[in-house]
């Protein structure tokens, strides 16, 4: 089976918004950068859909040279190449361009299967996976918390607002996947090594352009400064008080 | 009039909230909104949507079985044949899960989870927050038609007293993938995401067997849901549907109760657009307290069974 793994890189959840001096975007002065949460979820699905199924797991991102690094990391897990949409400037990428890159490389390699994470918790979007699984025409189910895939068809679990949800798919699909799923692991010394020498191809994405135009970015505006009511049993009272009279909540 | 089309939401013939305050956030930018909705009870919900603003409303019926492939391609169908200038679901899982599907029939791109939406010039303008919250956007789109998901329990869920003109028309059978099965909740249960009310907790429950002081509270509130941090969830006392935050899910109540949060950055983003907000935690200099309007400097176990008895008698007077 081909399996692809897309991730995304985005600055570490711990990396405080400043706003940049064009006002349109963010400064990215003293971030560190990881591989987006939910896509290390999906790298992790992938490995494990490889040794249930046989064939190859690559990796797939759209952005800078430096998501080599997370690229490498995954290779030290078991993945067997990896190929970098090299993205100049991935700030002003919007899903729809994303999707269409990812989707012209998926299928330059000829994958069954995609996994990806449900959100990057960058932008926030959650709409790369199902775009994606949409121009290319396959099934997709989002937000998956368990999955079985058996011959060229599978079930997946979801789980929304008001239950979980049991779907039936079949090959070649897009699978978003969710906390839940799995636990991704860490590479051992013998992984790393053999990631070494392991293929990492840099080329051009399709250029489909934005349509997502940023207007101005802020930072959300300060609370109006709160107080402590209490302490302990004894500001239960006040604290009830407060949510009655001046929150109206009770 | 150039149309806005919502797709809403319903379950068992009854519209969900969410897509109630997607029709009203569409209504308020001035253009002419038309609803789809979709699955078993469809025409049921569709009688329903007038009142919120809906002018047209098509009812697709008659689908074997729940496919997001199949529902988008329909939905897709009825924005052309209407014309639509744009496309609005909610930011639920099904909202998520049907949107960016229809934004790419369309081949327009997504403005998702936004917080704000307003007609500027005849475009339309959307507010959106980027790292779950910490910064938050201005954004248009040039796209075909302007596609974009409403945060639930942002916008209101206004009447506007008028009538819809309905049409039923038969659903697409078979798409890729499709649902076999739904576990409903149980009890009605809410949602983090929708509940009017969230009460939170984290390491200062100081175990999982804590957990039903929380979940006793917020039985007091009312129509309350139970969040976590992701310190618990990470560490196995609760499932990670509730857990607020970055890598969670980004929450908008009236009220906000965290209970032995520290507050790091991540869950801060994930919850400082609620109304209001408590903090109840033991160390008075937690980050938590910058943000609440109201602190309570104690331990969550001992005020924990207070507050509900008193938040309980306050509620019953």
């Amino acid at each position: 089976m081909k399996i692809v793994a897309t991730f995304k890189r985005v600055p570490t959840t711990e990396a405080q918004a400043k706003v940049g001096g064009d006002g349109k975007t963010l400064d990215p002065a003293g971030w560190q950068y990881m591989a987006s949460f939910y896509d290390e979820i999906a790298v992790e699905a992938a490995l494990q859909t490889k040794e249930k199924h046989g064939g190859d797991v690559t990796v797939l991102t759209l952005g800078p040279s430096e998501a080599s690094k997370e690229v490498r990391e995954f290779l030290a897990r078991g993945a067997d190449s990896g190929v970098i949409l090299k993205d100049a400037d991935p700030a002003a990428r919007d899903p729809r361009w994303t999707a269409k890159a990812l989707a012209a490389k998926v299928q330059a390699l000829g994958a069954d299967v995609v996994f990806t994470g449900r959100v990057a918790t960058d932008r926030d979007n959650a709409a790369v996976g199902p775009m994606l699984a949409t121009y290319l025409g396959w099934a997709c189910v989002t937000e998956v918390v368990a999955l079985e895939i058996s011959g060229a068809a599978g079930t997946a679990q979801r789980e929304t607002e008001h239950g979980v949800e049991t779907v039936a798919f079949s090959l070649p699909a897009v699978i978003t996947c969710n906390k839940g799923l799995n636990e991704p692991r860490r590479p051992n010394l013998k992984g790393i090594m053999a990631a070494k020498s392991k293929p990492i191809a840099e080329e051009s994405p399709s250029d489909a352009g934005a349509q997502a135009v940023v207007l101005s970015v802020e930072l959300p505006p300060a609370r109006k400064a709160g107080r402590i009511v209490g302490e302990g049993l004894a500001g239960v009272p006040a604290l009830v008080d407060a949510l009655k009279n001046e929150a109206k909540i009770l | 009039m150039s149309t806005i089309l919502v797709f809403v939401e319903q379950s068992h013939g009854a519209p969900r909230r969410a897509s109630l305050e997607c029709l009203s956030a569409a209504r308020a930018t001035g253009l002419s909104v038309a609803a789809v909705v979709a699955g078993e009870g469809a025409e049921q919900a569709a009688a329903g949507l007038g009142a919120f603003g809906a002018t047209r409303v098509v009812a697709l019926t008659g689908a074997a079985r729940w496919s997001a492939d199949a529902v988008a391609s329909d939905v897709a169908a009825v924005a052309r044949e209407l014309g639509a200038k744009a496309f609005l679901a909610s930011a639920t899982s099904t909202g998520k899960d049907i949107a960016p599907r229809v934004a790419a029939l369309l081949d327009s791109t997504l403005l998702s989870d936004c917080t704000a939406l307003t007609a500027e010039g005849g475009t339309l303008v959307a507010t959106r927050p980027w790292l779950a919250g910490k910064a938050l956007a201005k954004v248009t789109s040039t796209a075909p038609v302007f596609c974009a998901t409403t945060r639930p329990n942002v916008f209101p869920a206004a009447e506007s007293g008028g009538t819809a003109e309905v049409v039923s028309r038969p659903a697409s059978n078979g798409g890729r993938a499709s649902v076999s099965a739904v576990a409903e909740k149980s009890g009605g249960k809410l949602d983090v995401k929708e509940a009017p009310i969230v009460v939170s907790g984290g390491r200062g429950l100081r175990g999982p067997e804590n957990f039903h002081l929380l979940e006793e509270l917020a039985a007091a509130f009312g129509s309350a849901a139970t969040g976590a941090s992701r310190a618990v969830v990470d560490a196995g006392w609760r499932p990670h549907a509730e857990q607020v935050g970055q890598t969670g899910k980004t929450v908008s109540p009236k009220l906000y109760v965290a209970v032995g949060i520290s507050g790091a950055i991540q869950h801060l983003a994930g919850m400082r657009t609620s109304k209001v907000i408590v903090a109840i935690n033991k160390d008075a200099d937690a980050p938590i307290f910058k943000i609440a309007d109201f602190g309570l400097v104690g331990d969550a176990l001992e005020v924990l069974p207070a507050l509900t008895k008193a938040v309980a008698a306050a509620r019953a007077r």
